[in-house]
């Protein structure tokens, strides 16, 4: 699979791999030229646009996802590195009915503004929750400081963070 | 039947949830770079690497060679076309791709148009271009010397690097003034260069029809309406021909106000080629190319009594614009609204002079949530009350209070011309003081002192003119500025509203259908709001300089009160009474003297499609144009204390307190989210945000690992407080605010920082306060300046 339209007819010489990544729990097995990085087979590919691109130089967070679990920002690391492995985006976040608690802290809190942080904000946030379920402010600032949002200055998304913190643990309906 | 209670239609005061975070955490949003068309090419720009310099020749033979390249754009290619340069907003020109010279390093030189973004990226890689360097002027003192090089040597009658000059204000007065003063206070100081930064760069997709000979372009822009008039312009495509569409953009700021040759290259290749062209800005290219602020040298002097008033100000202003003078503002004011300065004091006199310049550096200086310099403006205007609190041995507090507008000073004409409305500013102060535990932190810090620890509080009050026009004064380019709403009733009383304004974070799908709750009683949730089509939108100005709510949001109000005029004709048929005994309460019309008897907004709808009286005109829709009778002035009190540690020279916030003016409040949360956003951008500026050039032009701060903006771990927790002084001329009573904080925030803390150090001798440490410039400053008891250095051959 190239990067650019499916029509366009690549010319010989281009040497492409066959991957298989499972990407929000569908498996999916693509052809993707060496070169490509991870955050595009994501957005072109497969058409998961959720997954920002905002900078050259792995600072912003803005196109992290998770690998296996774990955040990773998705413009460092080459798409045939993900062969074999799980990657969930924020489409693969909550279900179409039931959003997952980080996503509706995050609307309750007002932790959004332009949104253009917010998937890869959640997927940080989500995997901190995953391996500590009841974190102090100072520790969900400190997992979150990876991803650089413009708009909100962060008050509401360390406070959408805790709420759903609460949420999973059933403290909050 | 009563009247609808307004908070549960998310009527105004509502925190009501907002409607965009139902696609935006499910990540379907719909950005530029989410757009996707049949047939659709991807461009590539090459930038200069030189500052200054003379293109000999460019080679891009290798380019066309390989696979995928299916076009490349020269500057003389595009001169061919008449589009090598284009106007900008300031009645200058800029060049679209170089031609003769380079003029910053980054400017723009070739773009190569292929199939995917990775082959365009070659192609520009395969491109050779020869450059005969010419020595660079990277600042304002340097382009004045006699002996520097004219950059702008394509204009004629060009014959110094000097692009305006202003001045406004009573000299004379001033003067006199000045001869009677018990003490002057003087202050000089550099507010450096910063980028907007929206996480999302620039990009567009053009999409020209050969058929239709339609152009579509999707693009980050701010004001999707100028865009289309200046491509009228550029263009000579017939402006109804052309389609400007702003989707969900990722943060504006500022940055996306101007028209960038990477918006004129995209559109140009695909007219040549017949098929749509994407460009997506890399972060490098967004941060070295467009928009920043700033990037002001002020020098000025206050007039004192030695009681503590104030009699008179002065002070001169140059400005960097880089190569070009492209900057978004009103055309009479050359230096944007810098003249708001001490807006808030009763200054008596005052007269300003400026001077912009040209440098071998990216064009700008208004972009950056700022109403036009006015950012530059208050952070001189408060540093200098501080210093001069210091110079009288005065109380900050003490001193502010004795010059602060009394209430019943309004409305009140400032010296340099503004009509200022409204505010509460001794309360506003008083609240900040009293909410940072003002006299005890003084305790505590002297106590501290004793004990080697500096402690050090900053306070900054201002009022800033947001909301621009009224049209009398304020235009671009001749437009002028006003906004504009459109309302449609559907006749189950469901509404489509389109707006002239382009939100970019601030929440408008939101807010607006509030305003329309409040004034028509149809639930907010009931109203589906659209901006950023030309096409479907009225006619407005767009976002920036906090205008949103002050002249687009009034224009909603207005067309609301149109569609209820009708409305109440709807409901007397209705109910078989005559208009005047009709009487209105939120979502219902009634008879006067029989509450029972009713018609509700929707019932109204209904009929205004399937029973209206005779000779009435059928539907219930309308527009409205609003050209606001003067801007509003939110006032804001911004206090912050800190820690300097003098052995390192880093400094810690412990707190900071926002008391926040904006008249009445639509949406709370989504207010107070502006102003967090605000101080945090503040906060920035003041601690670590900054560009910078080498003495050979070439920019510190052309990525995220140099250029530094806060993380969630460095930014402080905010207090936030209000008071509510309505505006007395919008419909609403609402202000602007969502600048406010980015605006006078930065004084707080710099003032902040300064106080720790008023045993030193230090008065100014120019911005951002680097702890490498705090820990100098302490060493040496001395001023440091951010001035960027001088080639020691120019
Ligand atoms: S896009 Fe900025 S870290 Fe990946
Ligand atoms: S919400 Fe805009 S960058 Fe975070």
């Amino acid at each position: 699979m190239s990067y650019g339209q499916s029509s366009v007819v690549r010319e010989v010489g281009v040497d492409e791999r066959r991957i298989t990544v499972t990407v929000n729990g569908e498996k999916r097995v693509v052809e993707v030229e060496p070169r490509l990085l991870l955050a595009h087979l994501l957005r072109e590919g497969l058409a998961l646009t959720g997954t920002h691109l905002g900078c050259d130089t792995t600072s912003c967070g803005a196109c992290t996802v998770l690998v296996d679990g774990t955040p990773v920002k998705s413009c460092t690391m080459l798409a045939v590195q993900a062969d074999g492995h799980e990657i969930t985006t924020v489409e693969g976040l909550g279900t179409p009915s039931e959003l997952d608690p980080v996503q509706e802290g995050f609307s309750r809190e007002h932790a959004l503004q332009c949104g253009f942080c917010t998937p890869g904000m959640m997927l940080t946030s989500h995997a901190l929750l995953e391996s500590n379920p009841d974190p102090s402010e100072e520790e969900v600032r400190w997992a979150i400081s990876g991803n650089l949002c413009r708009c909100t200055g962060y008050q509401n998304i360390v406070k959408a963070v805790l709420w759903a913190a609460e949420k999973k643990s059933g403290g909050v309906s | 039947m009563t009247a609808v209670d307004e908070v549960k239609i998310g009527g105004m005061g509502a925190s009501r949830r907002r409607v965009e975070d139902a696609r935006f955490v499910r990540g379907r949003g719909n950005y530029v770079d989410d757009i996707k068309l049949p047939g659709m090419l991807h461009m590539e720009v090459l930038r200069s690497p030189l500052a200054h310099a003379t293109i000999t020749s460019i080679d891009t033979s290798k380019a066309w060679e390989i696979p995928g390249v299916r076009l490349v754009l020269t500057g003389e290619m595009m001169a061919q076309r008449n589009l090598a340069w284009m106007p900008t907003l300031s009645y200058d020109t800029q060049a679209v791709l170089a031609t003769d010279k380079v003029r910053f390093q980054g400017q723009e030189v070739c773009v190569v148009i292929a199939d995917d973004p990775y082959i365009a990226k070659d192609g520009c890689e395969a491109i050779v271009v020869d450059y005969e360097p010419l020595p660079p002027v990277v600042n304002p003192l340097q382009s004045r010397a006699a002996d520097a090089p004219i950059i702008r040597d394509d204009k004629e009658g060009q014959t110094d690097n000097t692009c305006y000059r202003w001045e406004v204000g009573d000299r004379a007065a001033t003067d006199r003034a000045f001869a009677t003063a018990d003490v002057v206070s003087k202050l000089k100081l550099h507010y450096p260069r910063s980028h907007p930064s929206p996480i999302e760069c620039c990009g567009a997709v053009a999409d020209y029809n050969p058929a239709t000979q339609k152009l579509s372009v999707f693009m980050t822009t701010q004001a999707p309406h100028i865009i289309r008039a200046a491509f009228a312009l550029v263009t000579e495509l017939p402006e109804h021909m052309i389609r400007i569409i702003s989707p969900d953009i990722g943060g504006g700021f500022g940055n996306k106000v101007p028209v960038y040759p990477g918006y004129v290259a995209a559109t140009l290749a695909s007219i040549l080629l017949g098929k749509p062209v994407k460009w997506i800005e890399d972060k490098t290219g967004n941060l070295i190319s467009t928009g920043f602020g700033r990037d002001m040298y002020l020098d000025g002097e206050m007039a004192l009594r030695s009681d503590g008033k104030i009699l008179a100000v002065r002070m001169h202003a140059d400005t960097d614009q880089g190569a070009f003078f492209s900057d978004a503002q009103p055309s009479k004011f050359k230096i944007g609204l810098m003249h708001s300065a001490f807006a808030c004091y009763d200054v008596g006199a005052g007269h300003i002079t400026a001077q912009g310049h040209y440098t071998n550096k990216a064009p700008g200086g208004v972009a950056y949530r700022c109403s036009f310099r006015v950012t530059e403006a208050m952070f001189f205007q408060e540093r200098m009350m501080q210093a001069a609190a210091v110079d009288l041995g005065m109380d900050q507090a003490e001193f502010r209070r004795r010059n602060l507008l009394h209430d019943d000073a309004f409305p009140a004409r400032t010296p340099f011309g503004f009509l200022v409305d409204s505010g509460q500013y001794g309360k506003c102060l008083q609240i900040g003081l009293d909410a940072i535990g003002y006299d005890q932190f003084k305790i505590d810090q002297a106590e501290a002192r004793t004990r080697g620890r500096r402690l050090g509080i900053g306070i900054s009050t201002m009022t800033e003119p947001l909301g621009a026009g009224n049209s009398r004064e304020y235009d671009i380019l001749g437009i002028k500025m006003f906004d504009s709403a459109e309302l449609r009733v559907h006749m189950t009383g469901k509404a489509i509203l389109r707006v002239g304004a382009k939100s970019q974070g601030q929440g408008h799908e939101t807010t607006w259908g509030q305003i329309v709750a409040h004034e028509l009683g149809i639930p907010a949730a009931d109203v589906i709001v659209e901006e950023g089509d030309t096409d479907t939108a009225p006619f407005g100005m767009g976002t920036y300089a906090s205008r949103s709510t002050p002249v687009a949001g009034a224009a909603i109000a207005m067309v609301s009160r149109k569609i209820r005029a009708k409305a109440r004709k709807l409901a007397a048929h209705l109910l078989e009474v005559s208009e005047e005994d009709v009487e209105w309460e939120l979502g219902r019309f009634y008879v006067r003297g029989a509450p029972e008897r009713g018609a509700t907004i929707q019932e109204c709808a209904m009929a205004a499609y399937s029973n209206m009286p005779d000779g009435m005109e059928p539907g219930l829709e309308n527009n409205a144009y609003y050209d606001p009778p003067n801007l509003t002035w939110p006032f804001a009190c911004y206090i912050a204390t800190v820690e300097v540690d003098p052995a390192t020279g880093v400094w810690d916030v412990l707190r900071v307190v926002a008391v926040d003016d904006c008249g009445v409040r639509i949406n709370p949360m989504i207010v107070e989210g502006q102003i967090m956003g605000g101080l945090t951008e503040a906060y920035a500026a003041a601690s670590m945000q900054f560009q910078t050039y080498d003495a050979d032009g070439n920019i510190v701060g052309s990525n995220y690992m140099d250029y530094l903006l806060p993380t969630a771990w460095e930014t402080p927790g905010f207090e936030l407080h209000e008071v509510v002084t309505p505006c007395p001329h919008h419909p609403l009573g609402a202000k602007g605010v969502g600048e406010c904080a980015t605006v006078g925030g930065p004084a707080a803390f710099v003032n902040a920082v300064h106080d720790a150090l008023s045993d030193t001798g230090v008065r100014n440490i120019d911005m951002p306060l680097l702890p490498d410039r705090v820990w100098q400053a302490v060493q040496d008891g001395q001023d440091v300046s951010g001035m960027p250095p001088v080639r020691s051959d120019a």
